[in-house]
């Protein structure tokens, strides 16, 4: 993929010590980042001529636990202009997993930064609207991650019938 | 119950809305009302609370996760197939697209091949999906705005959508019919004339629906103009598809990034110009007529041959195979007791 | 069979209150429109023209609680969602039943996580569940025949004991 090779390398010249890693798999090319200056690399994708990002399909977020850097963010950055698409990724460390909102970039990102705050646990500086956004504002801890139970309930059969059946007072009308 | 005066209640309640309401309702200017999460016209569970000038909407909060559903976490600890099942039930109306979405991403994971006839199969169920979900939509859209036959007449032709998948599947609405590989099973033989009768009839019935709305100055008085999106807030909000398109971009991704054989057939991508509720009506409506055109090029270019990849390691043995082999068994074992392992990487 | 009992002059019948005021009820068994997922869709699937509801008189779908008999608690129950369905189940007026229709109302069926209300019977007492991923239009036709079945074999004194509970 020769003109992805010159958007990496574009971005190589443009931000020399804030790419840390570049990942070619079935085609598509990740583009790991550090996490300061995430914020300057999209406005530039979005800005540059022969870049063009104009388009975030995505972002998503994944728990390595228990490596270290636990949190991963994706963010799917797509052209429509040049029909090309780039994974920018950033990780962020476990104790600390703050990131900047790339909001003032692409508004798309609001929502989908809320998910990863309200699922996740990740702090996005600079967020418009840093609110829970699925769950009940009174909702403890971040399901997502790898050390939050499933919360699982058992099947209701003959040996636990009575258990389950205390759970469901009103069940036995 | 408790003590707290309702009125401060509304006072908390508002200064909580502070950043995002404008500072007309914290005056009293502006009235912020509440709508949803249980609201007749909130298909799905929605909560909106409206900012009102007189009758004109001047500002929206949306409150959603009535409907979250854990299905990620849940998905995490479960096998391919079995994760399966739930990429069904995310867009219930758009149960095969969720299901080639999540195949296609294994597929390129494992580099899995995927026959030809397949790809058709695929194509056809997408399709049916496709005409399936957006009467859905044109019928309830219909019903909010005051057309109730509409609604009737979208569902009468929706069952007979939903007999074909129970035919090939044995679901009405949770389909499971397109599988990592391929599809689950090979289309029944009185499948495709059922197919072709509904195609053939299809057509008059959007006609139906187009002399009951497009003209109608009722639709047009509460469309027209109505929920404008420009092109460049239909970019920088992530918009795709129909809402994309009803802005004036004629982007699709059938025809951008060809996936299963949609390279193979002859569309068009219909396109609004002026990005209110009546452009994308019309776009919708435009694509049904172009799903029945590649329904009646794929039943008229249907490949013979097998439907599913034949790579052992992804794909369960059919059953004729287990009473003859040894290792179909183990494959079929592994199979469904650990399921398959896909190389590490990120696609 | 004279020309006046075809114009309606029945004259009198006799009849016992419980089975008339139960005929009532289940003739005109109003429900509201609680469609959450999947399920909503098969329930309007059953309101529209092949399966038609209104051969039980119930196509009048209430947005309301306030004008409704019988919530229909179609789909998964989130929990943020739960404290919703109890208020309007609390408002609904008495007599109310609760049909939960397909597996996840019932007991949560494929969605076993932290994000559910694993069953609606732990809010809402229920009548009828109805089984099934989503169920198909006859199967919610066959569990509100049930419920209607049930409503009929009401008796008196089973009201009284409901009004003192």
């Amino acid at each position: 993929m020769p003109e992805l090779d010159a958007v990496v390398e574009a971005l190589k010249s443009a931000f020399p010590d804030a790419i840390e890693d570049v990942l070619v798999f079935r085609g598509d090319t990740t583009v790991t980042v550090s996490r300061e200056r995430l914020l300057d690399i999209c406005r530039f994708c979005r800005d540059t001529e022969g870049l063009e990002y104009n388009f975030l399909s995505d972002v998503a977020g994944v728990d390595y636990y228990p490596a270290e850097p636990r949190f991963g963010l994706a963010y799917n950055l797509y052209s429509m202009p040049r029909n090309a698409s780039l994974r920018l990724k950033v990780m962020l460390p476990g104790d600390d997993p703050t990131v900047d909102s790339v909001t003032p970039v692409y508004p798309a990102a609001n929502w989908q930064e809320r998910e990863y705050l309200d699922l996740l646990g990740i702090t996005f500086n600079g967020h418009p609207d840093p609110r829970r956004i699925l769950l009940p504002d009174d909702w403890e801890g971040h399901p997502l991650r790898k050390d939050y139970p499933l919360g699982y309930e058992t099947v209701q059969f003959s040996f636990n019938y009575d258990e389950i059946t205390k759970h469901k007072p009103l069940a036995q009308k | 119950m408790t003590t707290v005066p309702e009125q401060y209640e509304w006072e908390e309640s508002l200064q909580s809305l502070k950043n995002l309401v404008s500072e007309r309702a914290l005056t009293g200017e502006t009235m912020v009302l509440n709508m949803g999460p249980q609201h007749p016209s909130t298909h799905g569970v929605l909560r909106l609370a409206i900012e009102l000038d007189g009758e004109t909407v001047v500002n929206c909060i949306p409150d959603i996760g009535y409907l979250h559903t854990g299905i990620e976490k849940n998905m995490e600890s479960k096998k391919y197939e079995g994760a399966l099942v739930m990429t069904d039930r995310m867009d219930y109306l758009n149960n095969m697209g969720n299901n080639l979405a999540y195949c296609l991403a294994i597929e390129k994971l494992a580099e899995l091949d995927v026959p030809i006839r397949g790809q058709y199969l695929r194509v056809i169920g997408a399709e049916l999906t496709r005409i399936n979900s957006h009467l859905v939509w044109l019928g309830t859209h219909a019903m909010d705005i005051g057309a109730m036959s509409l609604f009737l007449y979208c569902f009468r032709e929706r069952e007979r959508i939903l007999d074909m998948f129970e035919m090939i599947s044995g679901q009405r609405m949770m389909t499971s019919y397109i599988r990592p590989g391929g599809v689950w099973r090979d289309i029944t033989p009185d499948f495709l004339p059922t197919l072709r009768g509904f195609l053939n009839d299809f057509p008059r019935r959007i006609d139906e629906y187009e002399t009951l709305l497009t003209n109608n100055p009722l639709w047009r008085d509460r469309t027209q103009g109505i929920g404008y999106v420009s092109l460049d807030d239909a970019l920088a909000m992530g918009c795709t598809g129909p809402t994309l398109r009803g802005s004036g971009i004629a982007w699709d991704i059938r025809k951008a990034m060809p996936y299963s054989a949609y390279d193979q057939f002859d569309f068009d991508v219909p396109v609004g110009q002026n990005g209110d509720v009546y452009d994308r009506y019309m776009v919708r409506v435009e694509e049904l007529r172009q799903s029945v055109r590649i329904l009646n090029q794929a039943v008229e270019k249907l490949p013979d041959g097998p439907f599913r990849s034949n790579n052992r390691k992804y794909v369960p043995p059919p059953r004729s195979e287990l009473g003859r082999s040894m290792e179909a068994v183990i494959h079929h074992f592994k199979l469904w007791t650990e399921g398959f392992r896909p190389p590490k990487g990120e696609v | 069979m004279g020309v006046g009992q075809k114009l309606g002059d029945l004259g009198v019948v006799t009849v016992r209150l419980e089975d008339a005021v139960n005929w009532a009820r289940t003739n005109a068994m109003w429900p509201m429109l609680f469609g959450l997922a999947c399920c909503a869709i098969e329930m309007m699937s059953t309101q529209a023209s092949n399966y038609d509801m209104s051969r039980f008189g119930m196509e009048l779908n209430r947005p309301s609680p306030r004008q409704s008999d019988l919530m229909i608690v179609a789909g998964r129950v989130a929990r943020k969602m739960a404290p919703v369905l109890r208020q309007l189940y609390d408002q609904m007026p008495d007599p109310k039943w609760v049909l939960s229709m397909g597996d996840c109302a019932s007991c949560s069926g494929v969605f076993n996580n932290y994000a559910l209300v694993q069953g609606v019977d732990e809010i809402v007492p229920v009548d009828v569940y109805v089984a099934g991923c989503p169920p198909r239009p006859e199967q919610l036709i066959h569990g509100i025949i049930t419920l209607h079945e049930r409503v009929k074999q009401e008796r008196f004194d089973y009201w009284y004991e409901k009004e003192r509970a």
